[in-house]
């Protein structure tokens, strides 16, 4: 079994890296590269993503026939991958941090500003908030309903169709916080900051 | 919903954990990686590190607590302490630190703000205003407290909000190593002035001070350091307080 998180210059990656040894063990070969070929022979691709959508899609465009090798492993070969945070946010059709930026279109959807109910809650929304589980996903096995996890992040994803959505979180709205399509998960918290139960869905995404 | 986040601050000498009084006098109280360990399997929220003399002797002890430490907790690590530029932040953040907290560098150079958080993301930006008071205001200091830039606190923190700082962690120089609580005048008036979390820090003595950080001085996330390394309380003990005082916290 070999796990391959992308590492396209995309922010800090160090504890995804970290938090995957941990749980791997020796047991599963945990790889860190953009290799194109590297990725395309992985069991599991893990796409992290820090700092603003556009930044991260910009990076992930610099590295040349990168979204299509990912686009061949999620979406031609249906192979499992999860987005963390902006790796989340990508799998949407548009983003609008900073300027209009076109994500990776494989949930159909928009990323756009958590609203601050002019000031009542505070941005970027960081710390530890409770999960509401809306419908059973994989890499929620063993997981309590209302488990906290941690966050942080300004942008939220909306996708149009709710019934791929997992989880959600309760700040100023609902916010959406957890996806699965098919093979394609996605949390918008950092389960590799998460403690135990951050742990456990990395496990269970290994796993699968 | 949101819990208010209750943060353990070590500070770190050349890889051993001391606590200031009023930023002198130091005592060794540990090993840095044990106790982040000990106080992440305990409930801590984050980990704060502070390299409190890192402006003046080798950093290169903090790296390879940071390394060490994050191979062994997964809850958010922060770092601060003689962060001079954007590669610093890059060495700490490959290091696996999750936020790196500027404080001297911000009020030298802005940019310094304004370019690592458009290059990492706000979200590992923290900024921290070490503050005192002086008449009707309080003016911020740099160089671990020892110099007065009399720059005006809440205007600071507005403008470094607006240079894309992700947090504000807010001590107070007065009430630092007192144990007398937070300055929650203080604390109250920059977290109305901004829409940034902030951190309330300096003066905790003991867990009705944290209580008030949060509801008097409306703080995200409280931040102590004796309190908990001297075994005065655990973390634990902390969060059941609050939350018999029905403040929100993750138990």
């Amino acid at each position: 079994m070999k796990v391959t998180i992308v590492d396209y210059n995309s922010g800090n990656i160090s504890s995804v890296i970290n938090s995957f040894n941990e749980v791997a063990k020796d047991k599963v070969n945990i790889e860190v590269t953009s290799d194109l070929n590297k990725i395309k022979s992985s069991d599991k691709v893990v796409l992290p993503g820090q700092g603003s959508f556009k930044s991260c899609v910009y990076a992930l465009n610099k590295i040349n026939g990168l979204s299509d090798a990912l686009n061949e492993f999620a979406i031609t070969h249906k192979k499992p991958l999860l987005g963390i945070c902006v790796g989340l946010q990508m799998f949407a059709d548009v983003g609008y941090e900073e300027t209009e930026t076109k994500g990776l279109g494989w949930i159909s959807g928009k990323v756009s500003k958590i609203d601050n109910q002019n000031g009542k809650y505070k941005l970027p929304h960081i710390g530890w908030n409770q999960i509401n589980i809306v419908k059973d996903s994989k890499i929620f096995k063993d997981i309590e309903n209302n488990s906290h996890m941690y966050f942080v992040h300004s942008y939220e994803f909306v996708p149009n169709d709710k019934k791929i959505i997992s989880a959600t979180t309760d700040y100023s709205s609902n916010i959406v916080c957890s996806v699965e399509k098919e093979n394609i998960f996605g949390t918008q918290f950092h389960p590799e900051k998460s403690d135990k139960s951050g742990l456990k869905i990395i496990d269970n995404f290994i796993n699968l | 919903m949101l819990k208010n986040r209750i943060i353990p601050c070590l500070d770190v000498k050349n890889g051993r954990v001391v606590k200031g009084i009023n930023f002198v006098e130091l005592k060794d109280a540990g090993d840095p990686v044990e106790q982040a360990k000990i106080y992440s399997d305990g409930g801590a929220d984050e980990i704060c590190f502070l390299d409190i003399t890192a402006s003046n002797e080798n950093r290169d002890t903090i790296y390879d607590v940071v390394k060490k430490t994050s191979k062994k907790c997964f809850v958010p690590l922060t770092v601060g302490g003689g962060i001079r530029s954007v590669e610093d932040i890059n060495k700490l953040l490959n290091c696996g630190a999750d936020k790196v907290s500027i404080n001297t560098a911000a009020v030298e150079n802005p940019k310094v703000v304004l370019d690592s958080s458009k290059k990492f993301g706000s979200q590992c930006i923290v900024v921290a205003i070490d503050a005192k008071k002086n008449g009707e205001k309080w003016e911020v200091f740099t160089h671990g407290g020892r110099n007065n830039s009399g720059i005006d606190a809440l205007e600071y923190a507005k403008q470094i909000e607006e240079n894309g700082a992700g947090e504000l962690l807010v001590t107070s120089m007065d009430r630092d190593g007192t144990q007398v609580g937070y300055d929650i005048d203080l604390m109250y008036k920059i977290s109305s002035k901004v829409n940034i979390p902030v951190i309330a820090s300096g003066g905790v003595g003991n867990l009705d001070h944290l209580v008030d950080g949060i509801t008097k001085g409306k703080a995200s996330a409280v931040l102590a350091a004796s309190i908990f390394h001297y075994g005065k309380h655990s973390v634990r003990e902390a969060k059941e307080y609050l939350d018999s005082k029905g403040i929100p916290v993750r138990i």
